[in-house]
């Protein structure tokens, strides 16, 4: 296998895939909004229970391919705890390190520097940003649906 | 619906060794060019033929011009060329009457044109229409469409458990009301042959219009659309080795002369009063604007060229392939191959790998230079009956050989093994 390949499949991602952290609905969340790939078909959904100004509970639950699944894995354990704004500017980080634009910051990333394989394959920053989609829109009281052809700047092309 | 796994067929290796390429994949550039690739979604596109890049490109090097216009020679020449095409293609698909192939860019538009023009003319409120579970989109969305528009009943003939269309049940479901039976060929997804007299026998009984989509069977089958029976049968060149943005329709001719045109333009008129047009005589009447030339010029030497090959040994080879490719993979732990046995199917191969998502898997395979399709194969509503998200496919062609099916199995079990952790 190439070594690209090994770095998109990373031990961390085929782990995430197996056992996703957070997997599950949340009756009691404030926000919620449904991330949809038109392009392969896959969607998942993430909820958000709101404390104030904190994120104090996250989840997701969906169909998709391992790289969708452990970034949104990786997501919930990451952004549970944190401010909106802190947040907000993790999405930013994430976005630049699957694009392959991540500079200083990627130091801050800690596991999910394992999603930077996936800027070496353009066609699958959609599968690696869904569920960072979906938890902005629930952030900001979007809710309803995100896809991945809206959210623009990151196709293949 | 259940899925259903193959039996397991042994294919020895000294067969598989035998199974050479029926076309030699050294008239493919792009193949000669990539030793090392496996080509394996032929039923998305095809690769084309030395022959075909020639013959457009002679066509822009000696012929070029706008046809059906001008009065110099060059012009006489490109209308010349635009028409021989067409009587070659008409050959080939076994049509009599040659102005009854209509030029479009593939099946999708062939599709469109017949739900539009001939549809919104002809189905009503409290008409019926029939597809099948296993249609492409394309066959689908525009009688959905068409229904929902008009007020008409939209129904969909359900499959038994192997992908294969459960005749009595679409039987029951062509009543008196129905107005157009619209099926598949062959099916993109599974690759299920379907018996076509069958259904337009069903759509005949009550005077239906009886759609073929023919995308996946004219690339394949050795077939003459005049002796099928359809009222309309749709195809795309690019599947055939043909260049993409060519393909066609045919159609009954008393029912293109009846039906009002898709689209308004040049050419496709006979006189253009200030109140009032007629329209030009078929097949003008519904190839609106200055046409794609080189499109059927490409598909008529790709037409020659699979008729070179023997039409009769192209499904022959490529069911030997995917026999072996079922096989095969039926060995791997976790495979779960989708459809009917290879007999009843084309040269494709539908499959699932435990809970390994087909993307990923077909992001391995490309890693190993084996180019499939992950996807839901735009059958959204098949997929939801196989009660899966989505497949991975192969479908083999003329270039394919052993090698690829080898290349496949090696692939699909070594990203098993890397999923399985």
């Amino acid at each position: 296998m190439s070594a690209e390949l090994e770095e998109l499949y990373q031990s961390i991602i085929l782990d995430h895939n197996r056992r996703p952290k957070n997997f599950r609905d949340m009756p009691d969340a404030t926000a919620h909004a449904d991330g949809v790939n038109p392009l392969c078909g896959d969607q998942l959904t993430v909820w958000l229970r709101m404390d104030g100004e904190s994120v104090a509970d996250i989840s997701f639950r969906g169909q998709g391919c391992a790289i969708s699944k452990a970034s949104a894995s990786m997501m919930t354990q990451v952004v549970k705890g944190k401010s909106r704004a802190d947040a907000d500017k993790l999405f930013d980080d994430v976005h630049a390190l699957v694009t392959g634009r991540a500079g200083a910051q990627a130091a801050e990333l800690g596991a999910l520097k394992a999603l930077s394989g996936v800027s070496k394959f353009p066609l699958r920053v959609k599968c690696a940003s869904l569920a960072w989609h979906a938890m902005r829109a629930a952030l900001h009281g979007a809710g309803g649906s995100v896809t991945t052809d809206q959210s623009g700047g990151e196709s293949a092309s | 619906m259940s899925r259903q796994t193959m039996s397991r067929t042994r294919v020895s290796d000294a067969e598989l060794a035998g199974m050479t390429s029926l076309a030699p994949r050294s008239d493919f550039p792009l193949l000669a060019a990539q030793p090392h690739l496996h080509y394996l979604d032929s039923a998305a596109t095809t690769q084309k033929p030395r022959v075909v890049l020639d013959a457009i490109t002679r066509y822009y090097e000696t012929v070029n011009a706008n046809p059906h216009r001008g009065a110099y020679r060059l012009s006489a020449a490109a209308t010349e060329a635009y028409h021989h095409a067409r009587v070659r293609i008409a050959k080939f698909l076994g049509v009599a009457d040659v102005d009854t192939l209509i030029f479009t860019r593939g099946t999708t538009e062939s599709l469109n044109l017949v739900a539009s023009a001939w549809g919104r003319a002809n189905v009503k409120a409290g008409d019926r229409i029939v597809v099948t579970r296993l249609e492409h989109h394309a066959n689908f969305v525009p009688w959905q469409a068409l229904a929902s528009a008009v007020g008409a009943e939209f129904v969909i003939a359900e499959l038994h458990a192997d992908g294969t269309i459960d005749l009595d049940a679409m039987a029951r479901l062509v009543t008196p009301r129905t107005k157009v039976v619209a099926f598949g060929h062959v099916s993109n997804a599974l690759g299920t042959v379907n018996p076509v007299a069958e259904i337009v026998g069903m759509a005949q009984r009550v005077g239906a219009l009886a759609v073929c989509d023919g995308a996946q069977g004219a690339p394949h089958l050795d077939i003459s659309v005049d002796s099928l029976g359809v009222d309309a049968y749709a195809f795309s060149g690019h599947k055939m080795l043909g260049p993409m943005g060519s393909g066609g329709l045919v159609m009954r001719r008393a029912l293109l002369e009846q039906m009002p045109p898709y689209q308004m333009g040049g050419d496709m008129i006979a006189h253009v009063g200030d109140e009032h047009t007629t329209w030009n005589v078929l097949p003008h009447k519904f190839e609106a604007g200055t046409p794609n030339v080189e499109a059927p010029i490409g598909l008529a030497a790709a037409c020659d060229y699979l008729t070179a090959l023997g039409r009769g040994n192209v499904l022959a080879h490529e069911r030997a392939l995917a026999a072996q490719a079922m096989a095969a993979l039926a060995e791997i732990p976790g495979v779960t191959v989708l459809g009917p046995p290879a007999n009843r199917r084309g040269g494709v191969v539908s499959f699932t790998l435990a809970d390994v998502h087909p993307h990923d898997l077909s992001q391995m395979l490309d890693a190993d230079g084996v180019c499939v399709r992950a996807g839901h194969h735009c059958a959204q509503p098949l997929m939801r009956a196989l009660n899966v998200h989505a497949t991975t496919r192969a479908s083999f062609y003329v270039y394919n050989d052993a090698s690829d099916v080898e290349a496949l199995a090696a692939s699909v079990d070594a990203a098993r093994r890397k999923f399985a952790g």
